[in-house]
């Protein structure tokens, strides 16, 4: 067994993975959370414009960005290849299974809410990220968030998109610990408030955009 | 409280590892509240045979919650309802009069049914086996006390050994993972001095034997915490992760 | 005809076991790789000794009937492992151990075996720690012990409540080493049915593959016996529910003397019996005694709440009775007392057969947390048994049948009277007399498998080189194989009215109220009877459903109650025998003015050793006379 067989081994080395390329999905999270909290200035989205122009002429970032999308795809790949084996690990199911009464259902369910996210993922990148830098939209990326959120289906899916987002963020963040085996019991409490801390500031953070723009509070 | 109770339960029956089982129900009245869960089925295995039908197969041993040989998922839960309880330390006070009772074998593809309610568990042993041991012969030993390990040291391994080795982690576990069973064997050992020198190997070997025997990997959903018998804690989960991770970087 | 040769090495009682095993035969290890070894059982002593003999390099096949060896019912010793290692400086040594469990046992031990134990004892515990069993510890990361009955010093050793537990999973480790390196074959739900004896001695035995039905042959240069003890004859017990005498029974039939069948250890601390659909009872470790006292009320058939019962009103019995060790005498004297306290009608609980353990003194002095700390996993279970909380209430307790110092006959060396055949830990008689000390099964387990029988068989094996391995269509094997099937269709073949449990059931009764804490000359002569009756009765009406060729639970319960019910009647002859009262046999012909038990040395210090006659035949009753060269015999008084 090589040691690059070894340590992404099915069940430790390619949680360690998942959890790798989650935390780093989190730092991106907050960066963009940084970004978006620049429109709470309600300048007519001069901070906020300024900030993306910045960001996309950054080389750094520009880097960072394809780390960015391998991240995500890694993740995702690499989610969905290991819940295609823990299916295999239980090839018949039970009839009655009361999953609630020993843990939580958003860490039951970390592929739902992953993959509602992914979706999301996909038509929020095609809303502002590929309209910018591949389509040449004619409005600022601020105008375009104005122009989105007016849409209440859209604000809709984005709020809900982003309370799967809290859900995945809350299990997952504190679990990532454990697969990297940082936690122990003394962390671990610790590490899970962090985590739940972390999603309600997400939630909140990303889940208020929609809101404030659709009764335009934000202009 | 009543002290007898009325009761339908639903069994998984399976003649053998390769036919197809289904439910049946029965009727089972009278049964006591102070009678065990084994007891009741001890009751209901009477009556089958009285009827001449074949009683349930189920593993149970010592009765006292410490061999780890009975199982059965019941009710939806890992040895029943009650947490930290074995199903032979589970009590009839604990059903309601009338209750519907769905009882099920462990389902994971590591433990395949033997018969009815009974599952082969030997891939435990395999794990074992493979690595959860200190390699030191019978003879003269080092005297006990010239190596001191401190108090919460001992106690922690305590915890992690602690294990019965049943697989209500796996049975309760959605991805049917031994991450439990391993980690708590592989804690005591990596805690305590004696377990140093095959510290490494130890582990790799260990979850590579759990992996080739079909069980899924840990979302930390912490089930199998909730369902064990011995409530071990999923921090051993952490620290068998722990170890692996630097063990197949520093290679053997 | 068999010879009872207990091969005691001659010198000093301190120098045998040294000279012994410096001057036993030896097998060079290219000698060993072709010799095979079977071990029946897979608890402490099994996995101990099948571990070190794979170790030395034999060839070992392990049979076990449950799903793991790791469940063996060793596993289920809660309390500790006594070990002369004087750690406590309260004078323990090698001496005091070897003293204190042969007056434990109402001299009726051979010395030389006991010595050999109480010397090993202290490797023991290195060994164990060695394997990485994580005993309790002190703040200085020194090992604890704890104290335990019928005894003055601290030795015992323990891993929370849960020793035999971790004493177990460190053999089962040790095994499991072996198994890896494929020095063992393990065979997990197999059943032992029959010892195979080729020109007189032991070669082999025929096991039941418990999952498919099949019947196997295994050839073993010398087969071990570690098969626990019979106290399920008594159906109520606090053993496991698999454990049975059939591999001794059939090691009996072949001609291995049974010694002191009688020879039963009731445990005073069990949780009462709550109705007649009970299948096994569970112990409440001894070590409660430490804190706990146990009293009834002083009024007969007192149905008042214990704790309304004021102070004045409540009888300590036991540190009445026994100042000097108070709640801590011995399992038989606690047992006993308990007995004489219920049926002077001053039992409490529902059915009046149950005492009081009572921690509400040692709260009040040390406080709850403490308690919890030593006590919490022993409270709790007992919570969930009775819904009762022991922190507020007394626990109610009785005796119940725990282990049995009877088994086969052994000598120095571990060996039946068969040859080749060999018993090792419960299922042997040698070490406890007429009664165990607490968290003396444990070490005399580890003590046979790890550091006894690696020597004493080499002793045999050493004349076996030349041997080669015989192969399994020998027709001693077809013989033995076709025995089993014959009594297997039998059983099947009988499909009569009554279950296995209702046999079993009849029988323990009968065993428990005339065979059981007391016993007479007229109630045994009466239960011998019935035993007979039962046994006569199941071969004509029992039921078993299924076939042969399954995984058949019902079968395996038959066959094994078949043999309790042969058993029976054995210690029933065997008790008759023994007019006098010793440790667990409390024969009440044989009583002191209060009461106690009243050994009679003149007569009875023997090992009662029986050979089997044939069926239906009366066993014939062979002596070892027990000689006491460094003890002085003497009234055991814990007054």
């Amino acid at each position: 067994m090589t040691t690059l067989t070894k340590i992404f081994n099915p069940t430790v080395g390619r949680k360690a993975l998942m959890a790798m390329t989650g935390l780093f999905l989190c730092m991106f999270l907050i960066e963009h959370l940084y970004g978006n909290l620049m429109m709470l200035y309600n300048d007519g989205g001069e901070a906020f414009n300024k900030y993306t122009e910045d960001m996309t002429h950054n080389l750094l970032i520009r880097i960072v960005e394809y780390a960015l999308f391998g991240g995500i795809i890694i993740h995702a790949v690499d989610g969905l290849f290991l819940t295609l084996a823990n299916r295999k690990a239980r090839p018949i199911g039970y009839a009655v299974n009361k999953g609630n009464e020993n843990s939580t259902w958003f860490s039951r369910n970390m592929g739902l809410t992953g993959s509602v996210i992914l979706f999301f993922l996909i038509i929020h990148l095609r809303t502002f990220f590929f309209a910018h830098r591949f389509l040449d939209a004619p409005e600022s990326m601020y105008q375009s968030v104005v122009i989105a959120f007016k849409d209440w289906w859209y604000s809709a899916f984005y709020i809900l998109s982003v309370l799967f987002l809290g859900m995945h963020l809350n299990h997952g963040a504190q679990s990532a610990f454990k697969s990297l085996g940082i936690s122990n019991k003394q962390y671990a409490p610790i590490f899970k408030a962090c985590g739940t801390g972390f999603a309600l500031i997400m939630t909140i953070g990303f889940g208020m955009f929609p809101i404030l723009f659709f009764f335009e509070i934000l202009k | 409280m009543t002290d007898t109770l009325n009761l339908t339960l639903k069994i998984w029956r399976q003649s053998n590892p390769t036919s197809q089982g289904k439910f049946e129900s029965y009727k089972l009245d009278g049964v006591s509240t102070h009678m065990s869960f084994l007891e009741m089925m001890d009751v209901l295995n009477e009556k089958l045979i009285k009827e001449n039908k074949e009683p349930i197969a189920f593993d149970h041993d010592c009765r006292e919650g410490i061999c780890g040989m009975c199982s059965m998922y019941i009710n939806g839960r890992a040895h029943g309802p009650l947490a930290g309880t074995t199903t032979c330390q589970l009590h009839m006070r604990h059903f309601k009069d009338g209750e519907t009772i769905t009882i099920e074998p462990w389902r994971a593809k590591g433990f395949p049914v033997v018969k009815d309610l009974v599952v082969d568990r030997t891939a435990f042993d395999k794990i074992m086996q493979a690595g959860g041991f200190v390699s030191v012969n019978t003879g003269s030993p080092a005297e006990a006390n010239s190596i001191l390990i401190p108090k919460p040291v001992a106690d922690e391994a305590m915890d992690g050994a602690a294990c019965i080795g049943c697989g209500a982690c796996v049975a309760a576990c959605k991805n049917a993972s031994a991450m439990l069973f391993v980690s708590a064997k592989v804690s005591q050992l990596a805690l305590l001095p004696q377990g140093q020198v095959e510290r490494t190997e130890r582990v790799l070997k260990m979850v590579q034997t759990m992996d080739d025997a079909g069980f899924g990997n840990c979302s930390n959903t912490g089930a199998c915490e909730a369902e064990c018998p011995k409530e071990i804690s999923v921090a051993h989960i952490a620290r068998l992760n722990r170890e692996y991770l630097v063990a197949s970087l520093k290679g053997e | 005809m068999i010879t009872l040769d207990s091969k005691i090495p001659p010198g000093p009682l301190a120098e045998k076991w040294t000279k012994y095993r410096s001057t036993v035969k030896l097998v060079n290890p290219a000698n060993k790789r072709h010799l095979e070894v079977i071990v029946v059982g897979s608890g402490l002593a099994g996995a101990s000794a099948a571990a070190s003999l794979a170790e030395l390099g034999y060839k070992v096949k392990v049979f076990c009937f449950q799903d793991s060896p790791r469940r063996a019912h060793s596993i289920a010793a809660q309390g500790g492992i006594n070990a002369a290692k004087n750690y406590q400086n309260d004078g323990d040594s090698t001496y005091r151990l070897f003293y204190d469990t042969i007056k434990g046992g109402d001299f009726r031990s051979r010395e030389a075996n006991v010595y050999r134990l109480a010397e090993v004892s202290a490797s023991i515990i290195d060994q164990c720690v060695a394997q990485g069993v994580p005993f309790a510890r002190e703040y200085g990361g020194t090992l604890d012990n704890r104290s335990f009955g019928g005894v003055q010093v601290s030795r015992t050793f323990y891993a929370r409540g849960q020793t035999g537990q971790q004493l177990l999973l460190g053999a089962y480790s040790a095994l499991s080493r072996q198994i890896g390196k494929k020095q063992v074959q393990m065979y997990n739900r197999h059943e032992m049915l029959e010892v195979v004896m080729i020109d007189g001695k032991a070669r082999g035995i025929i096991a039941r593959d418990l999952v498919t039905g099949k019947l196997e042959r295994h050839f073993g240069h010398a087969v071990v016996l570690a098969t626990g003890g019979y106290g399920n004859v008594f159906f109520l017990s606090t053993n496991a529910m698999g454990c049975n005498v059939t591999a001794n029974w059939k090691a009996y039939k072949k001609g291995a003397a049974f010694g002191n069948p009688c020879f039963t250890q009731i445990h005073p601390t069990c949780i009462p019996v709550s109705g007649d659909y009970q299948s096994k009872l569970t112990l409440m470790s001894e070590s409660l005694r430490n804190d706990g006292r146990i009293w009834v009320p002083m009024k007969e058939k007192d149905t008042r709440k214990p704790i309304d019962i004021p102070e004045n009103e409540r009888d300590y019995y036991l540190e009445r009775r026994y100042p000097a060790f108070g709640n801590l005498v011995p399992r038989d004297v606690a047992s006993r007392a308990a007995k004489q306290a219920c049926d002077e009608g001053k039992g409490v609980g529902p059915s009046g057969l149950a005492v009081y353990l009572d921690f509400r003194d040692a709260i009040a002095r040390l406080g709850q947390p403490v308690i919890a700390a030593r006590y919490g996993n022993l409270f709790e279970m007992y919570e969930k048994i009775t819904g009762e909380d022991p922190y507020k209430t007394p626990m109610r307790i009785y005796p119940a049948v725990h282990y049995t110092m009877g088994g086969l006959w052994v000598d120095y060396n571990l060996m039946t009277t068969v040859k080749g055949l060999y018993a090792t830990g419960e299922c042997n008689f040698s070490d406890h007399g007429a009664n165990r000390l607490g968290a003396s099964a444990l070490m005399q387990g580890l003590a046979d498998g790890y550091y006894v029988i690696p020597y004493t068989i080499g002793d045999y094996l050493s004349g076996e080189i030349m041997t080669k391995a015989i192969p399994t269509d020998h027709p001693a094997f077809a013989e033995a194989e076709n025995n089993v099937k014959e009594r297997i269709d039998k059983l099947l073949s009988i499909k009569g009215n009554q279950t296995v449990d209702d046999f079993h059931k009849k029988l323990g009764k009968v065993m428990w109220d005339y065979c059981g804490m007391a016993r007479n000359e007229e109630g045994l002569m009466k239960a011998k009877v019935m035993v007979q009756q039962i046994r006569e009765e199941f071969w004509k009406d029992v039921k078993i459903p299924g076939t042969a060729f399954e995984f058949n639970t019902e079968l395996e319960k038959a066959a094994r109650v078949a043999d309790f019910l042969e058993l029976g009647e054995l210690m029933i002859d065997d008790a008759l025998n023994r007019k006098e009262s010793c440790g667990g046999h409390f024969r009440e012909e044989s009583a002191t003015d209060k009461g106690e038990a009243k050994r009679d040395d003149n007569n009875f210090a023997y090992v009662a050793a029986w050979e089997f006659q044939g069926d239906n035949q009366p066993a014939k009753l062979h002596k070892e006379p027990l000689k006491f060269e460094e003890i002085h015999l003497a009234e055991r008084n814990y007054e």
